[in-house]
């Protein structure tokens, strides 16, 4: 078992240990759904509920269903369907019962399926070894995580409307450099907290 | 060195797909290139390219299973029901998934180590499911593995290209061989670093859009 504690995962997997700063996860949809600061609130909370339910959800099947039966090569394939039939039912249960809720998340609940920062806290999970509140506390960091970084970047970007970017460097390339400044910013956490 | 490969291919089995094969690999190799004018599948490109070696795994893994996917997919394009196809499509991909990790993990578990869940998150790499359902349910299946190779191809040269530049500034190797003696050159460790990451992704797309003579966005 990992020794950290859940409060240093949480904390870590925020700001030293970003799920898309450090580990690079999730960008197709932090590059495409940051044009505006509402949308990325909306994308950055549906992604922090999703991830927090299906890791610990992930959990419980992989250490109770496939270690037991020893089918751990079948992880990946339990992961995604976890995943994709939760964000369905979390779908379905929401237009039903909030509307509101649904009209303000709902346009981003199929886009999570496909984020890969969902599929890769399940895997990180795996691989340091957690047990389930730590688990819960990693996909509670990363999805605060993925949400900081995305609001981030949508302030930048609404500001950046007015600025003169050469046009080579306009769209992913001005993106990137922009992530990578941000990026270098959280390294002046590093200090503070250290996460294995 | 792409329009090298690309033609030495193409010339090879343009029999056999109909003609069609040069023109598929071209688009996928160079003129689509996934990550440079999609901007698909970035993800990995930046997490697994501090080092050549890493870069070249991911990259022969995703020619594997881009390729092996469109196969499979293309071979069952009239039997999938059109409303179920995303789930097929999901689950074939992640059986080649499963196989390359396995294979990995009996072989090269230093090199499974190091690539860490990566490798997992082919699965949602939106080239191979990008890929699959763009071209594999609507061509035969030796054009798809031939689209799915070139795709793969466009995608290793990309996070070499990444790569070699980061492993050679970062840590003055290549290929774990020191090529720039420390004895005079001071290793910039930012770029071994996430921001190191992003900087040369950014700098790359700059220059290819700047020679490409791009106006627009």
């Amino acid at each position: 078992m990992n020794p950290t504690s859940p409060m240093v995962i949480l904390v870590a997997s925020i700001l030293t240990n970003n799920i898309l700063l450090a580990g690079f996860l999730g960008m197709c949809s932090f590059l495409a759904c940051s044009t505006k600061i509402e949308t990325a609130v909306g994308l950055g909370t549906a992604v922090t509920f999703v991830m927090v339910c299906t890791t610990t959800l992930n959990y419980l099947l992989y250490h109770y269903v496939l270690v037991p039966l020893e089918l751990e090569f079948l992880a990946f394939i339990l992961f995604i369907a976890v995943i994709a039939g939760f964000v369905q039912l979390v779908e379905m249960v929401m237009e039903r019962f909030s509307p509101k809720l649904y009209h303000a998340l709902g346009i981003f609940l199929p886009l999570i399926t496909v984020n890969c920062a969902i599929l890769g806290a399940a895997l990180f999970m795996v691989i340091r070894n957690y047990n389930g509140i730590q688990s819960a506390a990693f996909g509670l960091g990363g999805g605060l995580g993925f949400l900081l970084a995305i609001v981030l970047m949508a302030g930048l970007r609404e500001k950046m409307g007015y600025s003169n970017v050469p046009a080579p460097l306009r769209g992913t390339a001005v993106l990137m450099l922009i992530t990578g400044v941000i990026a270098m910013t959280f390294m002046g956490f590093a200090g503070m907290i250290t996460m294995q | 060195m792409s329009d090298h490969h690309a033609q030495a291919k193409s010339s090879g089995c343009g029999g056999l797909c109909g003609g069609k094969c040069g023109s598929t690999i071209q688009d996928g190799v160079i003129k689509n290139n996934p990550i440079i004018h999609q901007v698909l599948g970035v993800c990995s490109a930046l997490a697994v390219t501090s080092k050549l070696e890493n870069a070249l795994v991911m990259g022969a893994a995703l020619v594997f299973v881009t390729a092996m996917s469109n196969a499979f997919v293309s071979l069952l394009r009239h039997l999938m029901p059109r409303r179920i196809r995303m789930i097929v499509e999901v689950a074939i991909i992640a059986t080649f998934v499963i196989i390359f990790d396995q294979f990995l993990k009996a072989f090269y578990w230093d090199m499974s180590k190091q690539l860490g869940p990566y490798v997992g998150l082919i699965i949602t790499n939106c080239i191979v499911m990008g890929r699959a359902e763009a071209f594999a349910t609507q061509n035969p299946p030796l054009l798809s593995i031939v689209d799915g190779a070139a795709n793969g191809i466009g995608y290793m040269i990309i996070l070499a290209l990444i790569a070699v530049f980061r492993e050679l500034l970062g840590a003055g190797t290549l290929l774990g061989y020191t090529a720039l003696s420390t004895a005079w050159y001071e290793p910039n460790v930012l770029l071994m670093l996430a921001p190191g990451a992003f900087f040369t992704a950014g700098f790359l797309i700059w220059i290819i859009n700047a020679l490409r003579g791009r106006k627009d966005v």
